[in-house]
C-alpha cells in the first residue's frame, strides 16, 4: 500500500498539468455562483445560510464528477499505459485507491475554491459556520461517492465518452433513489421493505441529513462504504479485464 | 532467469498462444521472431503480468508473476508495444515517477536517472512534454524507464520500430552492451535485428514456437546457406552456368536477368559442403563484376516456416 502515494502524486500533478483542472475550476465556481445567486435567489432570500449553495451540489457534481472520472481508467487503456501502470510492481488495489486519491482531492481543491461565498454570508449575517462546515463535509463525501461510480465504469471501458454517459445515469439514479420517479415504479409492487432499502441509498437524503448540521455516523459509514465498495468493483473489473 | 511453461492464452474460442515453453538464462538475448498477430506480444503481456494465461505458468527468478507477481515484477523491466508513456508528464518528472515506484530513493534515484539519461541520450529532451517528443524520442523514454532499476530480466516489445538507423544502431549498441548481465527477450520482426543482437533466435507462428536455435543454426536452414552469387555478362552466362553445374559439390544454379546485359548467377551448395573455394579459383578465368557467398537468408526461413496473415486469417474462419 505504499505504492499509493506515487499513483497519487503522479495522477494529482497530471490534473494541473492540462488545461482540464483550470477549466473544470472555473467551470465548477462559475456554475455554482450561477446557480446560487440568480436560480436561487440567494439574496432575495434574506437568509444568512448557504443552504441555497449546497442545495445544488448533487445536482452539479452529477456531471461534472463523471466528466473527472471518466478520464481515470479509460484514458490509461486507450494510451497504452495501463500496461506500463499494471506490469510496475504496484498492486491493483494500490493503483485504484491512488488515482481515486488524487481524483478526489481535486474535487476537493475545487470544492474549497469556493471559500468566497461562506465569506460573504458570514459578512452579510450570522450564519451557523458549525451547519457550513458540516454541509461541506457532506459535498465532499457525496462527490466522494461519485468519483467511486465514475472511477469503476471508466474502468470497464476505453471509451471516455461511454464512460461518461453511463456515470451520469447511474449517479442519476443513486441521486434520486429516494424521490417518488423511482419509489413511485417500485411501490405499487414491491414490499415495504424493499421501497425502504432502495430509498436510503439516495445521495439526497444522506447528503440533506448532514447538510442539516448534524454529522450522523450513519450518513459517514454510508457515503464510505459506497465508495469502498466500488472502489472493490474497481479492482475486480481491473482483473477481469486481465484475463482478457 | 525466466522460466515459461505451457503457456497458452484464448480469447473466446481464439487461441492467441497454444503453449511456450522457454527457459531464458541470464546472459541470453532472445530474439522473439513471428509474423504480425502469431501471439508475441500477447506472450509478453503474459511474462510481465499484465493478461493471466488461461493456462501455464511463469516464473521470474523463482517468483510466479500471477500468485508473486509484485516481487516478479520489480525484477523486470519491459517496455511494452508502442512505448506509452504519460504525455503530460516530461521525461525527467516521468524517470521520477518509475523511480519512485520502483522504490529507488534520494541519491541512488537520481544517480540512477542520471545514468539512464546518458544511455538513452534523453539529455536534451528532458524538460519536454513527452507528448512533444519526437518517435525515436518517446521509444527511448520507454527504453530508459525499462532499465532505469538495472533490472536482471528485461523484456521489449519491438524496442528499435520507428528509429532511423543511427538511433537503431544506438539502441542495439546498448542492448548488447547490457547483455551479459541479464536475461533479454526481444521481439522484432526485423531479422537483421536478430542477426546484430540475438544469441538464440525463437520463431513463433500461430501461438507455437515453431523453430528455436542460434541465428547461425536457423541460417544453416536457408535455401541460401553458403550459396555462391556472381554477375556476369550477358555473353558468358551459358559457359559459366555449364561450368558451375559441374562442380562436384554444386547442387544447382538459379539465373536471373539483371538490366544492361548483366547476368547474376547463384549456384547452391551440396548439404554442408563449401563452394566457394572452387567458384573463386574458376573465377579468375572469368569476366566477373561481382562474386559473394552469403550465410544464409534469415527471411527465407522466415517464410518457409510461418504462414501469411490472409492464411490465417481464412483458417480461423473454417
Amino acid at each position: 500500500m505504499n505504492q499509493v502515494w506515487p499513483v497519487f502524486k503522479r495522477e494529482f500533478a497530471a490534473y494541473f498539468a492540462t488545461p482540464l483542472a483550470y477549466v473544470f475550476i472555473v467551470i465548477f465556481l462559475f456554475a455554482m455562483g450561477a446557480f446560487t445567486f440568480y436560480i436561487g435567489h440567494f439574496y432575495d432570500n434574506g437568509i444568512a445560510d448557504l443552504t441555497v449553495f449546497f442545495g445544488y451540489h448533487p445536482w452539479l457534481y452529477l456531471f461534472l464528477v463523471p466528466a473527472i472520472a471518466m478520464r481515470l481508467w479509460a484514458e490509461e487503456r486507450r494510451t497504452g499505459t495501463m500496461e506500463l501502470l499494471l506490469t510496475l510492481p504496484i498492486s491493483i488495489r494500490a493503483a485504484v485507491v491512488g488515482k481515486f486519491l488524487a481524483a478526489w482531492a481535486f474535487t476537493g481543491v475545487a470544492l474549497a475554491l469556493t471559500f468566497p461565498i461562506w465569506i460573504t454570508v458570514n459578512y452579510l449575517g450570522n450564519p451557523d459556520n458549525g451547519v457550513i462546515l458540516a454541509s461541506y463535509v457532506a459535498s465532499f463525501l457525496m462527490a466522494g461517492g461519485y468519483l467511486a461510480i465514475g472511477a469503476c465504469i471508466s474502468a470497464a471501458t476505453s471509451n471516455q465518452v461511454i464512460a461518461f454517459v453511463i456515470s451520469v445515469v447511474v449517479c442519476f439514479l443513486f441521486t434520486v433513489s429516494g424521490a417518488p420517479i423511482v419509489i413511485d415504479f417500485f411501490q405499487a409492487w414491491a414490499p415495504l421493505v424493499l421501497v425502504n432499502a432502495i430509498s436510503s441509498f439516495s445521495f439526497l437524503t444522506h447528503f440533506a441529513s448532514i447538510a442539516a448540521g448534524v454529522i450522523d455516523l450513519r450518513d459517514v459509514v454510508y457515503f464510505l462504504s459506497l465508495i469502498a465498495l466500488f472502489l472493490a468493483a474497481n479492482v475486480v473489473i481491473i482483473d477481469l479485464k486481465k484475463a482478457g | 532467469m525466466i522460466e515459461i511453461e505451457g503457456l497458452t492464452k484464448r480469447f473466446g474460442p481464439f487461441v492467441a498462444v497454444a503453449g511456450i515453453d522457454l527457459v531464458v538464462p541470464k546472459g541470453e538475448v532472445l530474439g522473439f521472431l513471428g509474423p504480425n498477430g502469431a501471439g508475441k506480444s500477447t506472450t509478453m503481456k503474459m511474462v510481465t503480468g499484465y493478461l493471466s494465461p488461461t493456462s501455464g505458468r511463469v516464473r521470474i527468478l523463482g517468483h510466479d508473476i500471477e500468485t508473486d507477481g509484485i516481487a516478479a515484477r520489480e525484477q523486470i523491466g519491459y517496455l511494452p508495444e508502442g512505448a506509452p508513456a504519460y504525455g503530460d508528464m516530461t521525461p525527467r518528472q516521468f524517470l521520477r515517477f518509475i523511480a519512485r515506484v520502483r522504490g529507488l530513493k534520494g541519491g541512488e534515484a537520481h544517480r540512477r536517472i542520471a545514468d539512464t539519461v546518458a544511455k538513452c541520450d534523453l539529455d536534451p529532451v528532458l524538460d519536454q512534454p513527452i507528448e512533444t517528443l519526437s518517435k525515436g524520442f518517446k521509444r527511448r523514454v520507454g527504453l530508459a524507464q525499462a532499465i532505469l532499476h538495472d533490472p536482471p530480466v528485461l523484456i521489449m516489445d519491438e524496442p528499435t520500430d520507428g528509429l532511423d538507423p543511427n538511433q537503431k544502431h544506438a539502441v542495439r549498441a546498448l542492448i548488447r552492451a547490457m547483455a551479459p548481465q541479464k536475461a533479454i527477450i526481444v521481439s522484432t520482426h526485423l531479422l537483421e535485428e536478430v542477426e546484430a543482437i540475438c544469441t538464440r533466435a525463437v520463431i513463433i507462428d500461430r501461438g507455437r514456437v515453431v523453430a528455436d536455435g542460434t541465428p547461425a543454426e536457423l541460417l544453416a536452414r536457408s535455401k541460401h546457406h553458403n550459396a555462391v552469387t556472381l554477375t556476369v555478362d550477358a555473353n558468358d552466362a551459358g559457359a559459366i552456368k555449364a561450368k558451375l553445374k559441374a562442380l562436384h559439390d554444386c547442387a544447382g544454379v538459379d539465373e536471373r536477368k539483371l538490366p544492361n546485359g548483366i547476368v547474376e548467377l547463384t549456384a547452391f551448395p551440396k548439404s554442408g559442403a563449401l563452394l566457394i573455394e572452387d567458384v573463386s579459383t574458376l573465377a579468375k578465368n572469368w569476366n566477373v563484376k561481382e562474386l559473394y557467398a552469403e550465410a544464409g537468408r534469415l527471411d527465407e526461413v522466415f517464410r518457409a516456416i510461418t504462414t501469411q496473415d490472409t492464411a490465417r486469417a481464412r483458417e480461423a474462419r473454417t
